[in-house]
């Protein structure tokens, strides 16, 4: 789609070129409309989704309520699947889900070293360097070095706990609110609540500096 | 089963490349992998354990010049002809032999609620726990030829019961057999030195999610 994609490493270990892969899909698509497995409109409708209507606004919002709202923070905290199915994300029954909090003490990081396991209800689908084999290589063994390489230093006495999403349960790093927004409404906060905080190998910043 | 997509501390993969505001699907035939391989789980015919299994039987050389989604493609062209939906005859010639005995295909009205609605692996059976929050542990150092969620990294590692997360399927059983074999999954914390030595923060852990049969006493 975009002219620079080649240049990114999700495409970088193959000089094959992209009609190879794109056409083998759209055979198999063909394949599957004509045994009536799959409609194309549903598979339009399912991209749609994930490219517009579900992302890391939805964990944003959890997060700026934990933040305004104690009562809701320890709810999250207890039982992250009941707090999230508050907000009508996913329904009480489907997903598990664990929310851990960074402190100034504890930096949390999320990486999914088998596969590429992911909070899609709350996050979206995950981004490239996530699912890469040089992330999910290296968050596990060295995650200071991974966190330097997102512009986070670590002072050495923080302990740095890495999740690795080994089974079905799945995790939100809950961020550490940064000072200067106090008085600030839920929606304001929400706003500047990342993806990669949310993952882990981010901070929050208050626009226009602090942290 | 011991192959690449285990690569938990494996150095060599190179640089991490962090994109900004990338787009969800890079290429439209990425998202359509993506949808096909939802809209098919919809028929039932295999589990996401399998799903995980077919991903990791792909061969290690091509799995690592394969992208993200050229490998999901692979594994669901093997769980179609495993499960029956797709002849391989078809596969190979593109051209449908048959019409599929599938259940309803899932229609666009449906995609809102499936979002909502993954399959939940956690089980109602009332199985006691083996290990209690605080019980010193080591992961079993076993080699199965199968699906296992127990990383290399962490076979024959000692650690400690985090948390006890309750009742789930088992995804080694599950996906070989389909047997849920349901028992508890705990949260193990691991010192980041009993993983990889001394040259690492004292400070530093993991937690891992394993089951019982993963694990024994310390």
């Amino acid at each position: 789609m975009n002219d620079h994609d080649h240049d990114h490493e999700h495409d970088h270990a193959h000089d094959r070129p992209l009609s190879g892969p794109a056409l083998r899909v759209k055979a198999l698509e063909s394949l599957l409309v004509e045994k009536g497995l799959i409609d194309p409109k549903t598979l339009d409708e399912i991209v749609d989704t994930y490219e517009n209507k579900v992302g890391p606004r939805n964990g944003a919002r959890i997060v700026a309520r934990a933040w305004v709202d104690p009562a809701y923070r320890q709810r999250l905290l207890a039982d992250a699947t009941t707090a999230i199915a508050e907000f009508g994300y996913i329904e009480r029954w489907a997903e598990d889900m664990v929310a851990v909090e960074n402190t100034p003490g504890v930096r949390n990081m999320v990486v999914c070293t088998l596969c590429s396991c992911y909070p899609w209800p709350v996050l979206g689908l995950p981004p490239a360097w996530y699912k890469s084999d040089a992330y999910r290589a290296r968050a596990i063994v060295d995650p200071r070095g991974v966190l330097k390489a997102f512009g986070e230093d670590i002072p050495e006495d923080v302990e740095v706990r890495v999740w690795d999403s080994t089974a079905e349960m799945r995790y939100l790093v809950l961020p550490e609110r940064p000072a200067g927004t106090e008085g600030w409404t839920e929606e304001q906060l929400a706003q500047i609540v990342t993806r990669d905080a949310m993952v882990g190998v981010g901070t929050v910043k208050r626009p226009g500096g602090g942290t | 089963m011991n192959s690449i997509h285990d690569m938990g501390g494996m150095h060599g993969m190179g640089p991490l490349v962090i994109e900004h505001d990338e787009a969800v699907f890079h290429e439209r035939w990425q998202g359509r992998v993506f949808a096909m391989r939802m809209a098919c789980a919809f028929h039932r015919k295999w589990n996401a354990d399998m799903g995980r299994y077919a991903r990791e039987r792909m061969p290690p050389a091509e799995f690592l010049a394969a992208s993200y989604y050229e490998r999901a493609l692979y594994a669901l062209e093997r769980v179609l002809v495993e499960n029956g939906l797709v002849g391989e005859d078809e596969l190979a010639g593109g051209q449908a032999t048959s019409m599929a005995k599938g259940a309803p295909t899932l229609k666009p009205e449906q995609v809102a609620t499936i979002v909502r609605t993954r399959r939940r692996a956690r089980l109602d059976d009332d199985v006691a726990p083996l290990f209690k929050v605080g019980d010193a542990v080591c992961a079993r150092n076993i080699h199965p030829e199968g699906h296992t969620r127990l990383p290399r990294y962490a076979r024959g590692r000692r650690g400690i019961i985090d948390r006890d997360h309750g009742v789930f399927a088992f995804a080694d059983s599950n996906a070989m057999t389909r047997d849920k074999k349901p028992q508890h999954l705990y949260s193990v914390r691991f010192a980041a030195t009993e993983l990889w030595g001394s040259a690492v923060s004292p400070h530093d852990s993991a937690y891992l999610d394993l089951w019982d049969d993963h694990l024994e006493p310390a």
